[in-house]
């Protein structure tokens, strides 16, 4: 499950855990041009991320191609205890997948 | 009597299918991406793509945190947040983009109502958050200069 384009950081306070995200990926939104040749950089982004607790699925993002090069979020699980597992899996439009878990300490 | 308690569970059977397949149904049709809202290029097109016919409407409880000034376009730091309950999804739209609607989260009640992301900006715009809550959509809107273009071609 283990995927370096994933980065986690999850913390647990008063039973609240806050948790950030980070994903290596280029985000481009198919309007650039190569500065070389003129070409046009085909859209290359994430469409859907899913990050869930223990299991369940809490929170579903979709995406267009406006999000910045290396998506970074942040939200709260409401309860959650050290040893409680966070997870987050992505889909581009290419059909490019990744995925990552941590257990919250 | 043997044949009743097989229909019996035979029944039985079936409604357990029936709660089965009516669970991941009802919780999968609200979890398709808004693909057409994402294509729009218009701004209202875009909300009414989203969020259909349900009332739309300025809200002060719609918390949005945003730089006044973006030297970075590319990089411009947003956090949403309500203390509206019943929050289904928190949408973030950036009124001058070529495509107006950048994200859009969707929230069961494990997870607290604030959400922060970053967002690319081609220029200046008036940023809008929208919470979708209660059959209603509640938003609010900052505008955000920015120097240097994010979506530069």
């Amino acid at each position: 499950m283990a995927d370096k384009s994933v980065k986690i950081r999850g913390k647990v306070k008063d039973g609240v855990a806050g948790v950030k995200t980070l994903i290596s990926h280029p985000m481009e939104t198919g309007t650039r041009r190569n500065a070389e040749t003129g070409e046009l950089i085909p859209a290359h982004y994430i469409e859907e991320v899913v990050f869930s607790h223990n299991g369940n699925d809490i929170l579903t993002a979709y995406w267009g191609t406006s999000v910045s090069k290396n998506p970074y979020s942040a939200f709260s699980i409401k309860s959650a205890a050290p040893g409680d597992t966070v997870a987050v899996r992505w889909t581009d439009n290419t059909g490019a997948s990744g995925a990552n878990e941590i257990t919250l300490k | 009597m043997e044949i009743s308690s097989t229909r019996r569970s035979f029944i039985k059977g079936l409604v357990a299918i029936g709660a089965l397949l009516a669970l991941p149904a009802t919780v999968l049709a609200a979890l398709v991406r808004p693909s057409a809202a994402f294509d729009s290029k218009e701004l209202d097109a875009s909300i009414k793509s989203l969020f259909g016919d349900l009332p739309v409407e300025a809200s002060d409880r719609v918390n949005l945190k945003a730089p006044e000034i973006a030297e970075n376009g590319a990089v411009v730091p947003i956090t949403i947040s309500t203390d509206i309950e019943g929050v289904e999804s928190i949408s973030v739209i950036i009124e001058n983009n070529p495509n107006p609607l950048s994200a859009n989260f969707n929230l069961t009640d494990a997870v607290e109502a604030k959400i922060a992301t970053r967002v690319k900006m081609g220029q200046s715009s008036p940023v809008r958050a929208l919470v979708k809550a209660n059959g209603k959509v509640y938003y609010s809107t900052k505008e955000v200069k920015v120097t240097i273009g994010g979506c530069g071609g």
